[in-house]
């Protein structure tokens, strides 16, 4: 994985609560055996109308939108499904954090792993950043800053050994893999055979 | 002093947490289906890397997976060739991996949440996962189990481990005893809407009190199943004498002198007298209600003798009820449905299809619904056709299927039509989970079944007390 220190881009918003992994991408499309070329279905439901057009007021279709890098969305962002295909779908269509008030636990640990930031902000920040699509946001992972037009800055946080990884470019797997004295002894302590 | 969950998480750090370091958590099942496994698989083979313990996994094959007995057992192919080549994916990963797998024509084949607990594999102070939310399911044993991501299946495979920060508790205090005509699924969905769809998120819950004592396991498993749609990853239930009488006897449960000895061990499980949770809720059981939702999460739910609510400048609300069809201020029964759906991790096991036939017998669905029954396993479907029960749905007008997650989550061909509305025993009513503009309605088996019956949402104890 790439290291990341800095994103830099502009806001699409989805000024919904509660947006479940189903509406990120919904069910009928995880019958693949692959990662790649999710973002084509990213909010399809939204996105397309049942002939298959983009509807027009959808915020992800306005000409605006094109190009952001980051998602606003409402309180408790990606709750629902585990579906690991909800960070491959956004990372796929281009986007690359998302800012919520909450983020629900399987997807926040979902998003770290693939190098999709979940940034958690204030309510106050938050509603600043519903209120305005389309605006520069700078996310600096080194400080654990988002910075943001007029001067406005806030700190989030983000789990320290994850925020090492993404930090690094360093594979969570890669540390699992060198823990294998420590796990050969534990299954020794508990009657397992050798692996 | 210590919690339940507390005394499972310290028997298996395998390196406790740091500061800078997540515990590296040991994991006694890993349960694995077609859908969420592909991509870890490939993950394994592209860094060369094999499973580590084959014997604590078990695959089987339930979401994309067909449910009409013709594409099972043959005579008809798989009509969407997508599911087709993940179900054979599997088959192929497992086969290389020397991973046991249930495949599709196993008669000990089912829902991943449904299997482990039938077969004894789910026990109490176990660490399980699953790379699917409803994991939380087999906290109803005691054990410590939740929902991973596809990535944490590949770590879980190559290392039986993972990495994971200790979350916070949360008891849900449940008192005195749940009425006659409500079931496990109206307590839990009661919960839900206490507490909120995110009221649970960095939690495991431990349900406890005399409501939650007086459940069978498969009742225990419906609440600990929908853990998760309160945010919590995990939900656990104390062992007891019902759970030891649930597991002794089954298939790769303990047994004679090492079945003393795990329940000797299990007793020790139950959280200490006085030790604290970090957070606590008090319901009680016997002011419960059959409840049913009316919006696009599980959060959005009510008594169904009760009226929508009412909520004031809220465009989320407002838009969820746009796409229900439904208005603030108005009762929900006699809403009139399209199609009930009897089945699921949630409420699909035999006592749950027991409650739905016992409403059911001797009726007639109501003309121009359809009523689906899907067995949650096949060794459910078995047990389900030894009393009649098959004939019961099929007398009444309803389908008979084999088993799988079907139109709980609509990827096999399962689907609700758009503007349909379903009454589901299901888990999730997010806008087009049933199918693209399908309107789902969150209820029990005893609410579906009447609901069938008079082809509009009804409570349940209207027919059995008439």
């Amino acid at each position: 994985m790439e290291p990341i220190k800095i994103i830099e881009g502009r806001t699409a918003v989805l000024p919904y609560t509660n947006i479940d992994t189903d509406q990120i991408i919904p069910a009928r499309f995880l019958r693949t055996t692959v990662r790649a070329g999710l973002g084509q279905q990213l909010f399809s439901d939204w996105r397309y109308d049942a002939a298959g057009q983009p509807k027009a007021e959808f915020p992800l279709n306005q000409p605006a939108a094109a190009g952001c890098q980051v998602l606003v969305a409402g309180r408790n962002f990606g709750c629902g499904s585990s579906r690991e295909h909800a960070p491959w779908a956004l990372l796929d269509y281009g986007f690359r954090a998302v800012i919520s008030t909450e983020i629900a636990d399987i997807f926040r640990s979902n998003s770290l792993k693939n190098g999709l930031l979940p940034i958690v902000v204030d309510e106050a920040n938050a509603q600043w950043l519903l209120d305005h699509p389309g605006a520069p946001v700078q996310i600096d992972l080194e400080r654990n800053l988002v910075t943001m037009p007029e001067g406005r800055t806030t700190s989030f946080q983000i789990e320290r050994f994850a925020r090492y990884c993404l930090l690094n470019g360093v594979d969570q797997l890669g540390h699992l893999l060198q823990q294998s004295p420590a796990i050969a002894r534990y299954e020794a302590a508990h009657g397992l055979r050798p692996a | 002093m210590k919690t339940l969950f507390q005394k499972i998480w310290e028997r298996h750090e395998v390196v406790p947490e740091t500061v800078d370091t997540p515990a590296v958590l040991y994991i006694d099942l890993h349960l694995v289906h077609e859908v969420t496994s592909p991509q870890a698989f490939t993950m394994l083979r592209e860094q060369n890397l094999k499973v580590r313990r084959p014997e604590l996994t078990l695959a089987t094959m339930d979401h994309s997976t067909p449910t009409r007995t013709e594409q099972v057992f043959g005579g008809a192919p798989i009509t969407i060739d997508s599911a087709a080549r993940q179900i054979a994916e599997l088959e192929r990963n497992c086969t290389a991996t020397g991973v046991e797998l249930l495949n599709l024509r196993s008669d000990l084949r089912g829902i991943v949440h449904i299997v482990g607990p039938e077969l004894g594999l789910t026990q109490p102070g176990k660490t399980a996962v699953c790379g699917d939310s409803h994991t939380s399911t087999h906290g109803a044993f005691g054990a410590l189990a939740f929902g991973i991501g596809t990535t944490e299946v590949a770590h879980v495979l190559a290392t039986q481990c993972l990495l994971q920060r200790k979350p916070k508790t949360f008891a849900i205090n449940v008192g005195n005893s749940l009425p006659a005509g409500v079931s496990a699924k109206d307590l839990i969905l009661a919960i839900i809407g206490r507490i909120g769809v995110n009221g649970g998120t960095g939690h495991v819950l431990e349900y406890r009190g005399a409501a939650i004592r007086a459940l069978d396991m498969d009742q225990r498993m419906t609440v600990c199943n929908m853990s998760i749609e309160a945010g919590a990853r995990a939900g656990l239930i104390a062992p007891d004498e019902v759970t030891y009488t649930f597991l002794r006897g089954r298939a790769r449960a303990p047994q004679g002198a090492a079945w003393e000895r795990a329940v000797a061990d299990w007793r020790t499980l139950p959280g200490d007298a006085g030790a604290g949770f970090d957070c606590e809720v008090t319901l009680d059981g016997a002011a419960i209600e059959p409840m049913i939702t009316y919006g696009t999460h599980p959060g959005m739910v009510m008594p169904i003798s009760g009226a929508i609510p009412t909520l004031r400048d809220d465009p989320v609300f407002d838009k969820a009820l746009k796409y229900m069809g439904l208005h603030a201020g108005a009762p929900i029964r006699e809403q009139p449905i399209n199609v009930v759906f009897i089945g699921s991790c949630t409420n699909g096991r035999l006592s749950d299809l027991r409650s739905a036939a016992m409403l059911l017998r001797g009726r007639k669905v109501a003309p121009g619904v359809q009523l689906l029954v899907v067995p949650g396993s096949q060794q459910v479907k078995k047990a389900a056709e030894a009393e009649g029960l098959d004939r019961i749905f099929i007398d009444a007008g309803g389908e008979w299927r084999e088993s799988g997650c079907s139109m709980c989550i609509g990827m096999n061909g399962d689907n609700v039509g758009a503007g349909q509305y379903s009454v589901s025993t299901s888990n999730r009513n997010f806008e087009g989970r049933q199918g693209q503009g399908s309107r789902t309605l969150l209820a029990s088996p005893a609410t579906a079944a009447a609901s069938a019956v008079r082809g509009k949402v009804t409570d349940p104890r209207e027919l059995l007390n008439g």
